[in-house]
């Protein structure tokens, strides 16, 4: 039925999405797995538009439309994702995600009253791809605003976790009606779009901002099985591999993702760090009094050091400080101080964001080591410096039971001679809870904006 | 129950992708770095753009009368290119890291 060519072209697109996104999971063909892909989607996009229907059928105002929708998609998306600061990466991912989501929701508004007297299967496909698509959608918009700092708190209603489950049994169970008797409620299909809508943005509040990578992955996936239903409906190939192909290496994604934070999945989205609806334990307010160094004692302190372990954090991101860092790293380098950067894998606010912040400033892979593997160095670091980290060195992870952070596997810089941190003030990092690293006799801490701090520093090195 | 039965048995295909498709999902992403969890979400992400052509399928079904058809599946064109272009790029610039070194 379908013209032979375009199926083979889907075949191909399918091929193009297992072996690049297969690529992607490796350093080495990780770029060109990109490449392929896309490749293999504009042949399917393309292969649409001149094959999936006899053109002479086709009016010019639609296909003037898809053209027209097309290049301004290639346009906006083109310029956004290539201009915006790296840093803002983890948000636009949500950003797109929320888009095709979009997608796949609308499809499913507008097949729905093509679709009212086919039958069972084409409008559970239709009802599911809506739901989903919608949920998709407004949960990843609000991912990305709680990212983009535009939404900055948590906003826990009380008993939410109730009140959300009590709006997604109210959505499945009205998509559920609307499955059984689709023309019984006039405008019904809008209806539902509107809960799924609400559900997502219930679904995606709650969850704190630490948290948002692991959801990001989730409502991926989430999206994925949104196209999956579209291709079950058109009986086409690429949207079925495509769809199921990210529903399931996203879901296994965002397991992992857990495990390397050491959160359940359902921690993630049922409680706050490590409790239910408990605040996090008061504590009355760790013992002690904290250090001040000055930059040109920590020069002193670095110049003479013969090894130096750099923690970066999200303060490095905010101050844009990856530049000068690196610069502080040639300088000791060239003095013959050996620098290595240890990175916690949920340092800033995405899996690796440390290592695409650095890697902007040519900071040389190598340089970048793994949690498991620099911990065991920490003994014989002379100097660590932590840049605008807080809660991947906070020891009550290890220590104390009733910590929101507890359980986390963390660096410990304890263990090092010096430990030097650098932070705007004594505000608590992302998890809000005091940091006791900071009290520790051999702590220092050196507050000011990482970027002015560290140029300070590299001045004072250089006329060392 | 015999529905659930002749069902299985028509889509018998369908069955099958389905399932090799989600253990060709969790075959790829078994024993991947951390460093690159970020980047591959953002590949996923932009492969499930695929729904696009679900989009351009509504637009070239669509009668010309049908006003409300034509523009929400206009603008389900643009969210998908949208998903599709933003989704590669932002990928291939997350994983700029990998071109010199290795």
């Amino acid at each position: 039925m379908l013209n032979p060519i375009l199926e083979i072209i889907y075949l191909v697109a399918s091929l193009t999405f297992i072996i690049g996104l297969k690529m992607m999971g490796n350093p080495k063909t990780a770029r060109n797995g990109n490449l392929i892909g896309a490749a293999g989607m504009t042949l399917a996009i393309f292969g649409t538009i001149f094959l999936y229907k006899d053109l002479s059928q086709v009016t010019t105002l639609v296909l003037g439309l898809i053209f027209a929708g097309i290049a301004i998609g290639t346009i906006v998306g083109w310029m956004t994702a290539k201009k915006v600061q790296m840093t803002k990466m983890p948000e636009l991912v949500s950003l797109f995600n929320g888009m095709g989501g979009a997608c796949a929701a609308l499809i499913g508004l507008i097949e729905f009253h093509h679709n009212t007297g086919n039958g069972f299967g084409p409008m559970l496909c239709i009802i599911i791809g809506l739901i989903i698509g919608s949920v998709s959608f407004s949960g990843s918009i609000i991912a990305f605003l709680k990212l983009n700092g535009t939404m900055n708190k948590a906003i826990r209603l009380p008993s939410y976790n109730m009140l959300n489950n009590i709006i997604l049994l109210i959505t499945l169970g009205f998509g559920g009606y609307m499955l059984m008797n689709p023309l019984a409620i006039d405008g019904g299909v809008y209806i539902l779009f509107a809960i799924s809508l609400a559900y997502g943005v219930f679904f995606t509040i709650p969850i704190g901002g630490a948290d948002m990578p692991v959801v990001i992955s989730l409502l991926n996936s989430f999206t994925g099985l949104a196209a999956a239903t579209g291709g079950f409906l058109y009986a086409n190939q690429a949207m079925q591999t495509g769809g199921i192909l990210v529903g399931s290496a996203g879901t296994l994604l965002t397991l992992v993702m857990c495990k390397a934070m050491n959160r359940p999945l359902s921690n993630v989205i049922f409680g706050a760090f490590g409790g239910s609806n408990a605040v996090a334990a008061e504590r009355d307010g760790v013992a002690g009094s904290i250090k001040d160094i000055s930059v040109s004692d920590l020069a002193v302190l670095m110049n003479y050091s013969k090894k130096v372990v750099i923690v970066p954090g999200y303060g490095l991101a905010v101050a844009q400080a990856q530049h000068v860092i690196h610069e502080l790293e040639n300088i000791l380098e060239e003095r013959g101080v050996s620098v290595k950067y240890a990175i916690h894998p949920v340092a800033g606010r995405m899996p690796g964001h440390m290592n695409v912040l650095l890697a902007e400033a040519n900071v040389s892979y190598d340089k970048l080591v793994e949690m498991e593997e620099i911990n065991g160095e920490f003994a014989t670091t002379d100097v660590v410096l932590v840049v605008g980290a807080n809660d991947v060195v906070n020891p009550a992870a290890k220590n104390d039971p009733a910590s929101p952070i507890y359980g986390m596997p963390i660096l410990e810089v304890e263990n090092a001679s010096h430990i030097v941190v650098n932070k705007r003030s004594m505000n608590a990092g992302y998890a809000g809870i005091e940091n006791e690293l900071f009290y520790n006799p051999k702590t220092s801490m050196l507050f000011g904006d990482a970027k002015s701090v560290l140029t300070k520093l590299v001045t004072e090195l250089k006329t060392m | 129950m015999n529905e659930i039965l002749s069902f299985v048995a028509e889509n018998r295909q369908m069955l099958y992708i389905i399932l090799l498709s989600i253990f060709v999902g969790v075959e790829i992403i078994g024993n991947v770095p951390t460093v690159l969890h970020t980047p591959l979400m953002s590949g996923a992400n932009a492969i499930h753009g695929v729904v696009i052509v679900g989009a351009i399928i509504v637009m070239l079904n669509c009668e010309i009368e049908n006003t409300a058809g034509l523009v929400l599946g206009f603008l389900a064109v643009i969210l998908g290119t949208l998903n599709v272009v933003g989704g590669f790029v932002v990928t291939d610039r997350m994983l700029e890291m990998f071109k010199k070194k290795k």
